[in-house]
């Protein structure tokens, strides 16, 4: 009796004093799995979803690729984890992925409240609205009264309630928490709009019975820079993450992609020589080898190309550059130089 | 217990050693218990907001005092986006509550009523029941929220060509159910007064009724005299009144009809899905309870001269009340807590406008998540706490 009393004492001590957890050293703790956690979305095309195969494709699936790629020369070192809206940040916070690539646009309350520290902006979006051809409606201004499709926990759902209001517009919220159920709801009928950001209507709207009957509307509400996320307190990890995005558009701007990266080792710029490791130590200071940007350029191949193969106007989405080519064309991509 | 001595002649020792006494041992090992959980809870909370701290995230319950910023389909108090978090929190408890307490009516209702059918003696009647019960109960409740949800409802036409019921003061589309709206006018006060009024001489003349049986044995048609004041004496005064209500007939505009009241189908969905699958439970509980009654108790009512109804409605039922309550009392919780599969239909109860939108809009999943799972304590204490008064009302008095 008094031995079960004493352990058990003894444990409860252990548990209460002991379990701080350290939140630095994700890159160990990586490494020792041989794979990156990557938390994405339960299906969104072009961003993270299935292929036939079963595969996980898109933008933000690629950008997980290249970071595995950077780390262990080996795209397919990833686990995805599709998270919904409302699971995402938990997921991350309790150390469940290494890293949130998720649609998820950054926001102040996100970046200084919940423990998260963005990496940099994927893809620049707004949130738009759809609504069946038949309604005949051209404006967003036209949609008082509507019922209106959106997904809980997110942005959208915040800037919906904000337009609304500031037009002086009555709407019907009809809020469901996984994008299957707002999809099929909207598909179904039961609302007239639905709201997201406008690439993610480009994707839904191909998931619809008739993609052809449905139009999106022109305007954009809100700025929804999308872009992956990790977890506060790590530096080592958030700089890995964030120069993998930059090596990617650094790579873009340079002409770098993943046909030509190997030849370019020889190559007499010495900005690319800098990103793909010919010269400097920058690998071994963010602690991965010096060919980092060279691998993760190999396996997935620069922003441009990313970009083009999973929702440029070539696929299905026939998403423009737009916002998201690089400074040097217009758009607002820029990345900070290696040096 | 028998160590303490019987003499307490000073001169023996009173007790061998404080260590072996089974009294001060149990008080002892009772506080160190008592003492270990207290630490283990204080040093879990602290444990949690060290860890909170350190990772960067947000804590404590001041977010409940902020401004929420997003909409509620269905709200049963007044509430926009600038009410605050905890206003949201009120939204989402009072949905959770309007649809248990309508679902735990309707299952109960039904329940009866299939529970009483099986144990028909008209074959098609029993069998009906049977399937019906064998069917629902083993089915899994989300299944058929799902069920109700997209392959029912989902499927109704849209506003434009709603199903009209009623001359068209009814229509049904895949918005809803909408109804008229009856708004009233001066003099409507005094309907509801009456509404009042005829609940509580109800409740006095079923009290005189059963005190005079209890005294001279002479019964009272009570239950005929309850319905004619509940129902009858403000139907009275309605048309005395000359009908103080306007109905506002629901006409469409724009996207969807305007005016009228509208039952959202993931309402309807979620009622309809636990009531149905709930009264095949009641059902089973119903049937065994009246089965629980010996067929003597029958036999010796008719031999007494009672008539039939009689005796099911004062001999029968109130015996097999006794064998029911409990076990509806479990049902009755379940589908309170099974109303949080809400979230799977859109519907806005507390899980999924709690800890669903404000955990993720303040990302304070602790402390949301924690006072979730308070309120369902709370609210299944509460149910069990009235149940428990109820069966203790019709529990066996020993004379």
């Amino acid at each position: 009796m008094t031995k079960i009393i004493l352990s058990a004492a003894a444990g409860a001590v252990a548990l209460g004093l002991g379990a701080q957890v350290a939140s630095a050293q994700t890159l160990e703790s990586v490494q020792e799995n041989g794979y990156v956690q990557c938390g994405v979305s339960t299906g969104l095309a072009g961003f993270s979803n299935t292929d036939d195969a079963g595969d996980w494709t898109g933008l933000d699936v690629d950008y997980c690729r290249a970071l595995a790629a950077a780390i262990f020369d080996d795209p397919e070192a990833v686990r995805f984890t599709p998270l919904s809206a409302v699971e995402r940040f938990t997921a991350l916070q309790s150390g469940e992925i290494d890293v949130l690539s998720r649609n998820t646009t950054w926001t102040m309350s996100r970046d200084t409240d919940l423990g998260l520290n963005f990496v940099g902006v994927t893809f620049y979006d707004g949130q738009g609205f759809m609504v069946p051809k038949e309604l005949e409606v051209t404006s967003a201004l036209q949609l008082s009264g509507a019922s209106v499709c959106v997904q809980s926990g997110t942005t959208t759902e915040l800037n919906l309630t904000d337009y609304f209001n500031a037009n002086n517009m009555d709407y019907n919220p009809v809020v469901f928490e996984g994008l299957e159920e707002v999809n099929a709801a909207y598909n179904a009928g039961r609302c007239d709009v639905y709201t997201t950001d406008s690439s993610g209507l480009a994707s839904i709207r191909l998931q619809l019975d008739n993609p052809d009957d449905h139009m999106i509307l022109p305007e954009l509400i809100s700025k929804e820079p999308l872009g992956p996320s990790v977890r506060q307190g790590d530096e080592q990890w958030f700089d890995i993450a964030k120069w993998v995005y930059y090596a990617l558009v650094s790579a873009e701007e340079l002409g770098v992609n993943s046909e030509n990266v190997e030849e370019m080792t020889e190559s007499e710029n010495p900005d690319i020589r800098r990103l793909v490791g010919s010269e400097g130590t920058f690998g071994e200071d963010i602690g991965l080898e010096n060919d980092w940007a060279l691998k993760a350029i190999k396996h997935v191949g620069n922003y441009g190309e990313i970009f083009e193969r999973n929702v440029g106007p070539e696929t299905p989405l026939q998403i423009e550059r737009g916002l998201n080519a690089l400074y040097t064309d217009g758009g607002v991509q820029y990345a900070m130089p290696v040096r | 217990m028998a160590v303490t001595t019987l003499d307490s002649d000073a001169s023996q020792p009173a007790r061998a050693s404080l260590l072996y006494d089974p009294v001060i041992r149990g008080i002892v090992f009772q506080v160190l218990l008592a003492l270990l959980i207290l630490y283990l809870v204080v040093s879990g909370i602290a444990n949690a907001a060290a860890n909170l701290a350190n990772a960067g995230i947000a804590s404590g319950f001041g977010f409940l005092g902020e401004r929420a910023g997003f909409d509620i389909g269905q709200t049963l108090i007044p509430y926009t986006s600038d009410s605050s978090y905890q206003r949201a929190f009120f939204v989402g408890l009072l949905n959770t509550i309007f649809v248990a307490a309508i679902g735990i009516a309707c299952a109960t209702v039904l329940g009866f009523i299939v529970g009483i059918a099986r144990l028909s003696k008209n074959f098609l009647v029993r069998k009906v029941a049977s399937v019906y019960v064998e069917t629902l109960r083993n089915i899994p409740l989300l299944l058929q929220l799902l069920f109700w949800y997209k392959a029912v409802l989902s499927t109704l036409p849209a506003p434009r060509g709603s199903l009209e019921l009623f001359n068209a003061s009814v229509l049904l589309n895949n918005r809803g159910l909408i109804i008229p709206q009856w708004l009233p006018e001066a003099g409507a006060g005094i309907v509801y007064a009456s509404i009042a009024i005829g609940i509580g001489a109800a409740i006095v003349i079923a009290r005189w009724a059963k005190r005079r049986q209890m005294a001279t044995g002479q019964a009272f048609p009570t239950i005929r005299m309850a319905l004619g004041l509940v129902i009858g004496l403000p139907l009275v005064v309605l048309f005395l009144m000359g009908t103080p209500f306007t109905p506002q007939y629901p006409e469409l505009k724009g996207f969807n009809f305007v005016g009228g009241s509208t039952l959202r189908p993931e309402f309807m969905a979620l009622l309809l899905g636990l009531s149905l699958y709930t009264a095949a439970f009641i059902a089973e509980i119903v049937r065994a309870g009246i089965l629980a009654v010996s067929k003597g108790q029958t036999e010796a009512a008719y031999s007494l001269g009672i008539r039939p109804n009689t005796t099911m409605r004062l001999v029968i039922i109130p015996q097999a009340l006794r064998v029911i309550i409990p076990p509806l009392t479990s049902q009755y919780l379940n589908l309170t807590k099974n109303s949080s599969l809400a979230i799977a239909v859109g519907y806005p109860d507390l899980v999924s406008v709690f800890s669903g939108t404000v955990a993720n809009q303040t990302g304070q999943a602790v402390e949301v998540i924690s006072i979730t799972m308070l309120v369902y304590l709370s609210l299944s204490l509460l149910t069990s706490a009235f149940m428990n008064w109820f069966n203790s009302r019709v529990a066996l008095v020993e004379r």
